[in-house]
């Protein structure tokens, strides 16, 4: 093929800056890289009114379908669409494969961590994790110490948090491992595009991700106890005024399954019922989209509504499954986190395929020194939160905001952890009307049922305000359709 | 199979979908009757709609505007169509994962278009808002009937819907019937019976079993005890007991329960009802009717949704 240097100076493209990040579709050149050039040149044949048309179409259809968020403390309850970036982002079926084992070892590890940490205890005996750590994390279960998780599956669905470096490497940024969400963002983001921009497919073959839900339910059969030969399986959702409902009632019809509250369940007997027009009915396998501490109010937080009474009872018997088991927030904790390559390599006795970013515990006195003294110059996280919450990002901080924060780790330095200011990789999104460079990451779905699923795709999120970092969508954060080329 | 708490939302989608479309209907035909009425039977025309809306004497919007505001835009009064459609639509989406896709789209669909009319309600007309609504509600139930199973879920939207028809045409000619005791043969207020027959979108119907000769007597026997006509309280009553048959199949509970009792009750009474016996007390007949309706709801409840746990654990 003949050199035609791609010319970011032109049209829709003209305010394109390429920076020290990595950019999804651009190489250092300037020239798209291989597998996005024919995106590049499709791109380039629309004009900005054509790009706003095909915005507002896709809005209009999130809007109709329901696809939205409640966002808390809105007092009006107001429902927003998830805002939606027209562009795509390309994967190539190489990268892919890359992530796909590493991923797939991962999470591999991290069940044979939780087994072992909730039963003998052999890496916290040889010191490989110190036995304090794991004790002293806000997520550890002593409820489930001994208790036998069918298969030993306790992280049934992962939802990975990676973003990628100056020098394209992918990295583990969070294990999402307690009850990740996004999914049906990932889905919906396809079906839309196909909808409003049905073109841009036709010169790659984009791999298919609509079987999710299918992929999900395998999974939960697999965790079926096995004196129940034709199981019945539920989604438990905090409900209607939960942020991620739409998520919870799209994944419960996808698969098939009733949709259930707190109070559609009942304990009799250890065994878990919920309440149907023909009487009681048995639960067998509960996808639960509510957090341990909701979980049951008799064994957790006592004034929550959300959960079922002697759910944790039913549980330890082996009545009743549960995705994810209880007490996998352990293994997401931030600080565990930063001996997941130590544990990949006491498990599989294997080196790490994707890499951690490089991460200081502030448990540790020398690492509590550095940070300290370069407040400025790093990002603090909170170890149980998620979500973009709990977070000092150095660069950007205030003097007060860095001595509360400063106060804070003194306090209690185990609850914080410290990593470098990452340059997350950019890619082109539509953004007043030309196209410009946003900060992206990648959060894919990872299932682990009779085996390791992982639907080549994912959800990028985008920091949709110019210069951040942050991705969240509770602030300011979008999301784009994620491809993942085959070959 | 289906979980109580759905069940219970199902039959109230039904039930709040065709409460919008008979409070829009009755008040769109009264007012736009009003229009170039005489003050004294405009006023009499007004008193029966407020009547049928259940609004008690000396309280609530006097005047025309007024109630138009409180009955179809005001969305802090519960039984606004505005109201009706968004607790419909908050029922369809608590059990998303039950009805289709394209129902959940409709009825969405709906409720933004009827809060973006009531945002600008000032310059939106009422007439225009009836459009939008019974549309919108037909549109509906023509998706519910060809993209969801015809079973339990399907029988509870039905129930609710027509018994909400049942009660509120019961309730619409007790107001219209209440202190004019009528000779069944008299021809009465024709512009008041054409309003009564139109709210129930009857009239068309009415004439082509009657001829345009209106008397009040046919009028009431056909909106209350004609076998086909859609909207007749006979026809709903029908339907009722159609689906709690089918619903006590479904859950494999013997026959004759409490709520399919009733409802057959209802039917049989309907069936075999004499207009001129019902016009010599009309109150007291739709007034039975609709507390009538008001058991096989609590019936309904009792047996489907709100049973006791123990009762459940010895069956």
């Amino acid at each position: 093929m003949p050199e035609t240097a791609f010319s970011t100076a032109s049209g829709l493209f003209a305010q394109y800056a390429l920076g020290p990040a990595y950019d999804e579709m651009f190489g250092r050149s300037g020239d798209p890289h291989p597998h996005c050039r024919a995106l590049c040149e499709d791109l380039t044949g629309f004009s900005a009114a054509e790009l706003r048309r095909h915005q507002a179409e896709a809005d209009r259809a999130f809007l109709t379908q329901g696809i939205t968020f409640t966002v808390y403390g809105d007092e009006q309850g107001t429902e927003r669409i998830f805002p939606y970036d027209l562009l795509p982002r390309i994967i190539s079926a190489a990268e892919w494969q890359v992530l796909e084992r590493g991923l797939t070892q991962r999470l591999t590890a991290i069940n044979l961590f939780l087994k072992d940490v909730y039963h003998e205890g052999r890496i916290l005996a040889e010191g490989v994790v110190p036995r304090d750590l794991v004790q002293s994390c806000r997520h550890f279960r002593r409820e489930m110490r001994g208790v036998h998780v069918h298969r030993d599956i306790y992280v049934s669905i992962a939802g990975t948090d990676l973003v990628r470096l100056e020098d394209g490497r992918f990295v583990v940024l969070e294990d999402n491992l307690r009850v990740p969400s996004g999914v049906s963002y990932m889905l919906a983001n396809r079906e839309v595009m196909r909808r409003v921009f049905p073109g841009l497919f036709e010169r790659y073959t984009v791999s298919p991700i609509a079987h999710y839900g299918q992929a999900l339910l395998a999974t939960l059969q697999a965790l079926a106890p096995p004196a129940r030969p034709t199981p019945t399986f539920v989604v438990l959702t905090p409900g209607v005024g939960n942020s991620a409902y739409f998520e919870h009632a799209f994944l419960a019809r996808e698969m098939g399954v009733p949709l259930v509250e707190g109070r559609d369940l009942l304990v009799h007997d250890n065994i878990v019922y919920m309440r149907t027009t023909a009487g009681l009915r048995r639960v067998d396998v509960i996808y639960r989209r509510v957090d341990d501490d909701f979980l049951d109010p008799l064994a957790f937080r006592p004034d929550s509504h959300l959960g079922v009474a002697g759910l944790l009872n039913a549980y330890r018997a082996g009545n009743v499954s549960l995705a994810n088991a209880i007490g996998t927030g352990l293994a997401d904790d931030k600080a565990v986190y930063a001996y997941l390559p130590a544990i990949i390599r006491f498990y599989l006795s294997e080196d790490p395929i994707l890499a951690n970013v490089d991460t200081y515990l502030l448990s540790r006195p020398s690492d509590r020194r550095y940070v300290l003294d370069h407040l400025e110059s790093l990002v603090v996280k909170a170890v149980g939160e998620s979500g973009g919450y709990g977070m000092l990002i150095g660069p950007h901080s205030t003097a007060a905001e860095r001595d509360l924060f400063r106060r804070k780790i003194e306090a209690a330095p185990r609850s914080y952890i410290a990593q470098p200011v990452l340059a997350l990789s950019q890619a082109p999104c539509f953004v007043d009307d030309r196209i410009e460079p946003r900060h992206v990451d990648l959060r894919p779905y990872v299932l682990y049922g009779a085996n390791v699923t992982i639907v080549p795709g994912g959800l990028t999120r985008v920091a949709l305000r110019k210069g951040s970092l942050v991705v969240n969508s509770s602030q300011g954060g979008g999301s784009k359709d994620t491809w993942v080329l085959k070959e | 199979m289906l979980l109580s708490r759905v069940a219970d939302a199902l039959y109230w989608i039904g039930r709040y979908l065709e409460r919008a479309e008979h409070i829009v209907r009755v008040v769109d035909v009264r007012l736009d009757l009003g229009i170039d009425r005489r003050l004294g039977s405009d006023r009499w025309n007004f008193d029966r709609l407020r009547a049928s809306l259940q609004v008690p004497s000396g309280e609530g919007p006097d005047g025309p505007a007024a109630l138009v505001e409180a009955f179809v835009f005001d969305v802090t009064n519960r039984n606004s169509v505005a109201s009706c459609i968004t607790q419909a639509r908050e029922n369809a989406r608590q059990v998303r994962e039950e009805i289709s896709s394209d129902m959940w789209q409709q009825v969405n669909e709906l409720f933004l278009r009827v809060r973006q009319a009531c945002a600008s309600a000032p310059s939106t007309r009422p007439h225009f808002l009836a459009r939008l609504v019974i549309d919108g509600i037909h549109l509906f139930q023509g998706i519910t009937d060809a993209t969801m199973g015809h079973g339990e879920g399907w029988r509870y939207l039905q129930v609710g819907r027509f018994l909400e028809r049942a009660g509120a045409t019961a309730l619409l000619l007790d107001a219209h019937f209440r202190d004019t005791p009528v000779a069944p043969g008299a021809t009465g207020d024709r512009s008041s019976s054409v309003s009564l027959l139109r709210s129930c979108a009857a009239l068309e119907a009415y004439c082509r079993c009657y001829t345009a000769d209106l008397r009040l007597g046919r009028v009431a026997e056909f909106l209350l005890l004609d076998p086909e006509f859609p909207r007749s309280v006979r026809f709903a009553a029908d339907r009722v007991e159609t689906a709690l048959q089918a619903l006590a199949r479904a859950t494999a509970r013997p026959a004759g329960g409490q709520a399919e009792r009733l409802a057959g009750r209802l039917h049989a009474s309907l069936d075999y009802g004499q207009v001129d016996e019902i016009l010599e007390d009309p109150h007291t007949y739709l007034d039975g009717i609709g507390r009538h309706c008001a058991q096989i709801h609590a019936a309904l409840y009792q047996t489907y949704v709100g049973y006791r746990i123990e009762s459940a654990l010895s069956a």
